[in-house]
């Protein structure tokens, strides 16, 4: 099925060049911060994870999301959604490729990756997030190659892969589960230790994955000859509605149990976060732009006029996109480590090359999914002539 | 036909793909140590007969014996001279092993609004805790960090990190520092009997284990003029033990159930 993403339009292929031009680009840094070290990023001793991690950990949320399409189509037999099962798919496969990519970028020498398979450590979080991510990524590119090759030769998918698919549920929520589980479980920093970290994550990427892939559906169907279906993203609406309601309310309860307890080791992050600590802010405007911005989403996406109005869609999946964007790729990982474990406020902001980098590692993902769709386009126009 | 040779192809490439694999990992894993096997068995190679023993090593920090900064410098020198400690200008790159900051970022969880005067103008000693239960342990997905069985240090392989700094994140008194670039060119004399580091490693303090493997108490012990006390938290007739009873001490973030082991009389 390859063959179909090297046959395209002058615009696709300039769209591929573009995207390999990006991945040139960052790959060229990677090099540089593999010769300096990763002395050439905005992070510190006291902030030692930053940008890379955070895109990482909201990636992880736009691949747990396309499970949002699997379920109602598999588990509840929800027909519509069996136009647009690929599509979720195919985003979790390329979102899953950047979040290793973002992984292996982060690490202080990459070399020697494989010593976690080595010297395997079931009592690390990491060890079992390298386990669930590989895993969600294997199974997403079995499920959906061998579902879209089935379609092309127009008969029933493989008996074989309906345990698969089943399985690749529960999965899709353990991948952001354990994700959580990566900083929930630590001791010493107040602002991931809740319980409430991996519903968040989850309600966060509910609301991400889907609304990026309505802007995805709303893309295809202006530029191609497959229409994923109006009631289809209708469907989809209402699963970012409900998810990104569910998120702010989680938020919420954080707040309340944060600022009610008012213990300080809890109450400092978002402290820091919303109103700034010791005279440091740079984040602030940032944090409030997200509130906004989830809370215009809720009113557009709750609002049935508003909701069934594709172009205020579309606007609405862009701030609820955004908003959650600056939430985890942006505040959650440095909102941990400000301020320290001694409450010294270190700031972290990246750098021009540490940005370049992450710019290249997008363009990784988008190229993949730019192949991925334009395979699954292609059978679908396919298939409808 | 056409379905067979695509099959065919298909367990080619797979079987391919898995009588490559097993070279490329083996060099991948091993990094640029070559041969080093790394890990708790490279610390069990050369039994010393001289080496100190405990169940648990111990170190209790006097501050009633602190008036000034200089008085711990001698210290904090020792361990940077012999353990190779790289000295940066920028200090978001900083490498600290022992170093001192003032209680109340010592001990914020244990912080009183009006503080002794002599508490709140001396500066604090802090180092790695050696934690009984330590959360950097747990966290390791490598075991690049553990505990060593023998005597309970927290201990660094080196050659076996892979930089991820989950240890750091997970650490709870920042006592984690990493390589963000490669430090040798800031050593200002080099100990030829430590290893350096290379860049994007995790390190920290050792409690100077390949000190104590040879016989000899940690050097910031030695430099420090009675101001700290080190021994087996578990046999009760050391001199950690006789300074816990007759002293009340505290320690860091005890709450958090980590169980350090440095342990301050105020």
């Amino acid at each position: 099925m390859l063959e179909l993403a090297l046959k395209g339009s002058k615009k696709y292929f300039g769209w591929i060049i573009a995207l390999l031009v990006l991945v040139g680009i960052g790959f060229g840094f990677y090099l540089h911060q593999l010769d300096y070290g990763l002395g050439i990023t905005g992070m510190s001793r006291d902030v030692s994870w930053g940008f890379y991690i955070a895109q990482f950990t909201f990636l992880v949320g736009v691949a747990a999301g396309g499970v949002m399409v699997v379920t109602p189509y598999y588990l509840h037999d929800y027909k519509a959604f069996g136009r647009v099962t690929i599509l979720g798919e195919f985003l979790a496969i390329a979102a899953i490729t950047m979040c290793l990519l973002f992984i292996l970028a982060d690490l202080g020498q990459p070399m020697r990756m494989f010593n976690v398979l080595l010297y395997p450590t079931p009592t690390s979080v990491l060890f079992w997030d390298m386990i669930v991510l590989n895993g969600y990524l294997f199974l997403n590119i079995v499920i959906g190659w061998n579902v879209l090759e089935a379609e092309r030769n127009n008969v029933h998918y493989p008996m074989w892969l309906k345990p698969l698919i089943y399985l690749s549920i529960p999965w899709a929520v353990g991948i952001h589960t354990v994700t959580a589980f990566l900083y929930c479980g630590l001791p010493g920093r107040g602002f991931w230790l809740t319980a409430i970290l991996a519903p968040r994550f989850l309600a966060s990427a509910f609301a991400a994955g889907p609304s990026l892939l309505i802007l995805l559906c709303l893309f295809i169907r202006k530029f191609t000859k497959f229409d994923p279906g109006k009631e289809q993203i209708q469907s989809l609406a209402k699963i970012v509605a409900y998810a990104i309601c569910l998120n702010v309310f989680f938020f919420l309860c954080e707040v309340f149990v944060v600022f009610y307890s008012q213990i300080p080791e809890h109450m400092l992050h978002l402290k820091y976060l919303f109103m700034g600590l010791h005279g440091k802010a740079s984040l602030v405007p940032w944090m409030w732009t997200s509130m906004i911005l989830m809370v215009l989403g809720i009113i557009l996406l709750v609002n049935p006029a508003t909701r069934k109005n594709e172009n205020i869609l579309a606007l609405a999946c862009v701030t609820v996109f955004v908003g959650t964007w600056i939430d985890k790729g942006l505040g959650m990982i440095s909102g941990g480590f400000v301020p320290s474990p001694m409450e010294h406020v270190t700031e972290y902001a990246p750098t021009p090359p540490e940005l370049m980098i992450t710019l290249g590692v997008y363009g990784a993902g988008f190229l993949v999914l730019t192949i991925l769709y334009k395979m699954a386009i292609s059978v679908k126009e396919e298939v409808r002539s | 036909m056409e379905s067979s040779r695509r099959h065919f192809l298909t367990i080619a490439g797979l079987a391919a793909l898995g009588l490559g694999a097993k070279p490329v990992l083996n060099a991948l894993a091993s990094g640029s140590a070559g041969e080093f096997t790394g890990g708790v068995d490279a610390f069990k190679l050369k039994p010393n007969d001289k080496a100190l023993k405990a169940k648990q090593w111990a170190m209790v920090i006097d501050t009633r014996k602190i008036k000034q900064a200089s008085d711990l410098e001698p210290m904090i020198a020792a361990c940077n001279k012999i353990h190779n400690i790289p000295t940066f200008e920028d200090k978001r790159h900083e490498i600290k092993w022992i170093w001192e900051d003032e209680y109340h970022n010592v001990f914020p969880t244990a912080e009183n609004k009006f503080l002794n005067d002599r508490v709140e103008h001396i500066p604090f000693l802090v180092l790695c805790n050696h934690c009984e239960n330590p959360p950097c342990v747990r966290a390791c997905p490598t075991k690049a960090t553990f505990k060593r069985e023998v005597d309970g240090i927290v201990m660094m392989d080196f050659h076996r990190c892979i930089g991820c700094r989950f240890c750091m994140a997970a650490c709870p008194y920042g006592s984690r520092s990493f390589n963000f670039t490669d430090p040798r060119p800031f050593i200002k004399e080099v100990n030829k009997e430590f290893p350096t580091r290379m860049k994007g490693v995790v390190e920290k303090c050792d409690f100077c284990a390949e000190r104590i493997d040879v016989g000899q108490l940690p050097a910031c012990v030695e430099a420090s003029n009675g101001i700290l006390t080190f021994g087996d938290l578990y046999d009760p007739k050391s001199n950690v033990r006789e300074l816990l009873k007759s002293n009340f001490t505290i320690r860091r973030k005890q709450s958090l159930g980590t169980e350090p082991c440095v342990y301050y009389i105020v």
